[in-house]
């Protein structure tokens, strides 16, 4: 057990407060000291309530001292992406647009962190409205890789991963439309997962892409993910794409014997272009599942080049009408310089959103056009079904793919700011997933020779999130990357 | 001239949104309705805030089930939502879920009556097919102001399904017995109230004229959201003058949207006030295609009642009702049902029940309300009144005079029609002995008459009658009167 409460993870303290070794008053004070000692050098939070937060401590502690318990996380403390409505807390999305809007009302996730004791502490920064792979699209202010100040956490979940890294909080939510869970993930030396499309409700999550966005746990550990995603998953009525399915005991699984599983490695994952130190510590990780009896299957993923532009006319298509009603009407801004309703809409428009939102509202307007949509949008679809069945073919020699999250560990920020493509061809590795509705999750497998955290990805069967996560804890639990929180001087 | 001229056909499209009676809205479980404060029938998904998300409202599904099965339309197995992306402040999420390309109900047809030369004849029918019916959710409601406008979203999300019409339509007054036999159908089956003031049903037309004796399809003008059932004739009897006129002129029509201005009595260019919409049209990732399985369809099936113009045939046939008392009720589902209710009581006179409940009852209800009909929920009486009431007369109990009287009686205060008689000794006198001797008294204070009526001249009997029922205070049975009278001057 390390030394300093911040740096347990969620298990551990989980274990403590059980014990009566500690208090949930004492966890948080210990956690907003944290925030207090690093967070002006890595920028993660955006809204942070103390009263509110020692307030759910102190009840959790009352329900403890009374013998109740609500969930196995009761009175343990999660961030949340500032993209899940929380009723009565600013929703901003990262965007000027909502830069005022409080939500009326509670997401599902939300109302089931709530009714399982846990501590909703603070919102954090992220790309806006999830389109982004730095954070450096937040309308607000820029998030730093904890591991190395002056690269990016990785996005559209930044502040979610450098929160959890920095040791400010041992677990938060993140969203995964491309990636946007898992490269974080990887760039901050955590573990991230995106579970399988309709197996959390999006019921309360501002839509990006509706057929790819994803709630999922991002933690230090994998037993931690486990408990958050045991909390977060189910049915949702409210959600009509959600999946009628028994959520297993993801901790119940983990406790299960590592098995000689077939590891898939897709050849078009180690191709050109994948950074050097990036693929030794990868194939690392595939010789450790070698050496410990699984077998490592070549794989052909042979579409996975076409996975990143048909992600980018998919995604923007749907982004371009879930965004369409952000027009200063009913809520968010309304722009002051309007003459008349369309102006309105231009104005308000115009004024609220960013650069990168509106390239790809315009990217997605133009592909679903008369006389574009069959050749762009129906096209996009077609493959998209090649994408997914040729997952589906290779799970039947294989449990599950072992590939790279990321082609290099975290960039520099601003190096990639003016160069939206490049940025966008990143996320090879993540966006296959989303494009079949797969789980993934990242592990840390490493660093570079400079320091910046190195993760791989297992990408799992469909609903198959239990197996996925043994495998994930298999490795984990001969290595250590996980739980080590970089050293940050106190101050400013 | 509703209708064009001999030289050119009106050719006229109809595209009617029809509201339907859900408690819910559309895609959400907020109750839908009329007249509640405004922005009061709303949650985060009618208003479209950021993370909600639709759920199908099933009922919506079968009511639309229901009109395709009424008219006849083929139900698609699976049918699918897409999004129509446009901007416009009454819509909250500047996209409408609606269906482009695998609708809920293609094909169908409805059938229609214009009317006849006068009030008591038939009028010609026609079956007028409909090309497809979808569902969609409704738009909010937007009121100008002189600085600005106001929105209200309360009829946000309503269900609405939209019935196209084929172009089959050649004139103003078929376009009105469309609607007419829309609001019939869907009214006795529960799906919508159809009330064109309460924005229940509302009404585009896509009108254009031809040669006559061609079939080409020429430019056509739009003319959306009439709403109300002069509204339609008016426009669209206008429209069909004005094209004829520019065409005649050796113009030509422009395809656009035309605005009807009821005060001006005409219709107006809203060229340049609209642009072409792309809608952009894709699936709604954020709902699952609906399927319908035969069990679902069969149920739905049993639960539509007898169709209009099929019923009034069957009263006609089966009851030889004349034609103004069966389009009184076959027209109208709750009258119709209180007749086939009390023949159940009592089937012997369906002519007489008809004709109370045409005539009697209708007149009585709108005597008892104010500007209107009495509601059937309110009656005192029930069908169970009416059955009991024929049965006395069929009986020869009491005339058909007594019974207006105790209709009236009856209808006030609720009570059954032979307690009436019984209390106020309204029975018809048929003891035979009584109406003997009081025929023959009038026989002999007539004994002229009475000679005629032996040699011969029946009409002389009619001299009696008078004097007969006078003396029995009304009540004697007529016919029992004329027998006897007959048996006694003739032997």
């Amino acid at each position: 057990m390390s030394s300093e409460i911040f740096s347990r993870t969620a298990a551990e303290l989980r274990h403590e407060l059980k014990n009566g070794d500690m208090t949930s008053v004492a966890v948080v004070e210990a956690l907003l000291a944290r925030v207090g000692a690093v967070d002006g050098q890595i920028g993660a939070f955006l809204h942070l309530d103390r009263d509110a937060v020692l307030e759910q401590a102190e009840a959790a502690d009352a329900r403890r001292a009374r013998g109740e318990q609500l969930s196995a996380l009761d009175g343990l403390p999660v961030a949340l992406k500032n993209v899940i409505a929380v009723k009565d807390r600013p929703l901003t999305c990262g965007s000027r647009m909502l830069k005022d809007f409080v939500s009326p009302y509670d997401a599902t996730v939300t109302r089931k962190l709530k009714e399982a004791g846990v501590i909703l502490f603070g919102d954090v920064n992220m790309d806006e409205f999830a389109m982004g792979s730095s954070t450096e699209n937040s309308a607000f202010q820029e998030t730093a890789n904890p591991w190395a100040l002056d690269c990016a956490p990785g996005g559209s979940s930044g502040g979610s991963a450098a929160v959890v890294s920095a040791g400010m909080v041992p677990l938060s939510l993140g969203s995964d439309t491309g990636g946007s869970i898992r490269q974080p993930a990887a760039f901050c030396g955590i573990v991230g997962m995106k579970p399988t499309y309709g197996l959390v409700s999006r019921f309360g999550l501002v839509a990006y892409a509706s057929s790819l966005d994803q709630i999922g746990p991002m933690a230090r550990s994998v037993e931690d993910a486990a408990a958050l995603l045991q909390i977060i998953a189910g049915h949702d009525h409210l959600d009509s794409t959600s999946m009628r399915t028994d959520v297993p005991d993801y901790e119940e699984a983990l406790r299960g014997h590592p098995a000689p599983w077939r590891i898939g490695v897709p050849k078009e994952y180690f191709a050109e272009g994948l950074d050097d130190e990036v693929k030794a510590r990868v194939e690392q990780a595939i010789e450790f599942y070698r050496s410990s009896g699984c077998e490592i299957v070549p794989v052909s993923l042979p579409s996975t080049d076409l996975a990143v532009p048909v992600y980018y006319i998919i995604a923007t298509a749907e982004a371009s009408s879930n965004l369409a009603r952000y027009d200063g009407v009913r809520y968010g801004h309304r722009s002051e310089v309007a003459d008349n309703a369309i102006d309105l809409y231009f104005k308000s428009r115009g004024e609220g959103f960013g650069e990168e939102v509106k390239r790809r509202i315009i990217l997605g307007t133009y592909v679903l056009s008369s006389g574009y949509y069959d050749a762009w949008y129906v096209r996009a679809q077609k493959v998209r079904t090649l994408i997914r069945n040729e997952f589906l073919t290779a799970f039947n020699q294989v449990d599950a793919l072992l590939t790279p999250t990321t082609p290099t560990p975290a960039f520099r920020r601003g190096e990639k700011k003016d160069d939206p493509l490049s940025m966008y061809l990143a996320d090879i590795f993540t966006i296959s997933l989303n494009l079949a509705g797969l789980p993934g999750i990242s592990l840390p497998c490493g660093f570079s020779g400079d320091g910046r955290p190195i993760g791989f990805q297992l990408i799992g069967k469909p609903f198959g999130e239990a197996e996925l996560l043994r495998i994930a804890r298999h490795y984990e639990s001969a290595h250590a990357h996980a739980n080590l929180i970089p050293e940050l001087s106190n101050g400013r | 001239m509703s209708a064009g001229n001999e030289k050119y056909e009106a050719v006229i499209g109809l595209e009617v949104h029809v509201q339907l009676k859900t408690r819910a809205k559309m895609f959400t479980r907020v109750p839908q309705g009329f007249g509640a404060d405004p922005n009061a029938l709303t949650d985060p998904v009618v208003l479209g805030l950021p993370g909600a998300l639709p759920v199908l409202n099933k009922h919506a599904i079968e009511q639309s089930v229901k009109v395709g099965l009424i008219f006849g339309s083929a139900i698609p197995e699976v049918c699918k939502w897409d999004r129509k992306n446009y901007f416009y402040p009454d819509s909250p999420k500047n996209y409408q879920i609606s269906q482009f390309d695998q609708p809920i109900c293609v094909g169908g047809e409805v059938e229609i009556e214009l009317p006849g030369e006068s009030r008591n004849v038939m009028g010609e029918h026609k079956h007028i097919k409909l090309t497809r019916a979808h569902l969609e959710e409704d738009v909010g409601k937007l009121t100008h102001f002189d600085q600005d406008s106001l929105v209200d979203y309360n009829r946000a999300g309503t269900p609405l399904l939209e019935i196209v019409t084929e172009p089959d339509l050649h004139s103003a007054d078929e376009a009105v017995a469309l609607l007419q036999s829309l609001r019939m159908h869907l009214t006795a089956a529960d799906i919508s109230d159809c009330d064109m003031e309460k924005g229940q049903m509302r009404c585009d037309a896509n009108v254009s004229v031809r040669l006559r004796g061609t079939d080409v399809l020429n430019k056509r003008t739009e003319m959306k959201n009439l709403n109300s059932i002069t509204g339609v004739k008016n426009a669209i009897s206008y429209e069909i003058r004005r094209q004829i006129k520019v065409v005649e002129a050796g113009g030509a029509v422009v395809q656009e949207t035309r605005r009807w201005d009821a005060d001006a009595g005409v219709t107006t260019s809203m060229r340049g006030k609209e642009e072409a919409h792309d809608y952009r049209y894709f699936p709604d990732p954020d709902l699952m295609p609906v399927k319908l399985g035969k069990e679902t369809l069969k149920r739905l099936e049993g639960t539509l009642p007898e169709p209009v113009f099929v019923k009034q045939r069957r009263y006609i046939e089966e009851y030889d009702l004349p034609y103004t008392t069966t389009s009184v009720l076959a027209f109208d589902w709750e009258l119709a049902d209180f007749f086939e209710s009390a023949l159940r009581e009592f089937g012997d006179a369906p002519k007489t029940v008809a004709n109370y409940v045409v005539n009697e009852l209708q007149r009585e209800r709108s005597a008892a309300d104010g500007d209107g009909l009495m509601p059937i929920e309110s009656l005192r009486i029930a069908p169970a009144h009416i059955a009991e009431l024929a049965r006395l007369v069929e009986d020869a109990t009491i005339s058909k005079q007594t019974a207006k009287e105790v209709f009236v009686d009856m209808f006030s205060s609720g009570k059954m029609p032979a307690a009436i008689v019984k209390e106020k000794g309204l029975e018809d006198k048929t003891d035979t002995s009584e109406i003997e001797a009081i025929c023959q008294q009038a026989i002999e204070g007539n004994p002229v008459a009475a000679q005629q009526v032996r040699d011969g001249n029946d009409k002389a009997i009619n001299s009696f009658i008078g004097p007969v029922m006078k003396a029995t205070g009304g009540r004697a049975n007529p016919k029992v009167v004329r027998d006897t009278l007959a048996k006694l001057l003739k032997g």
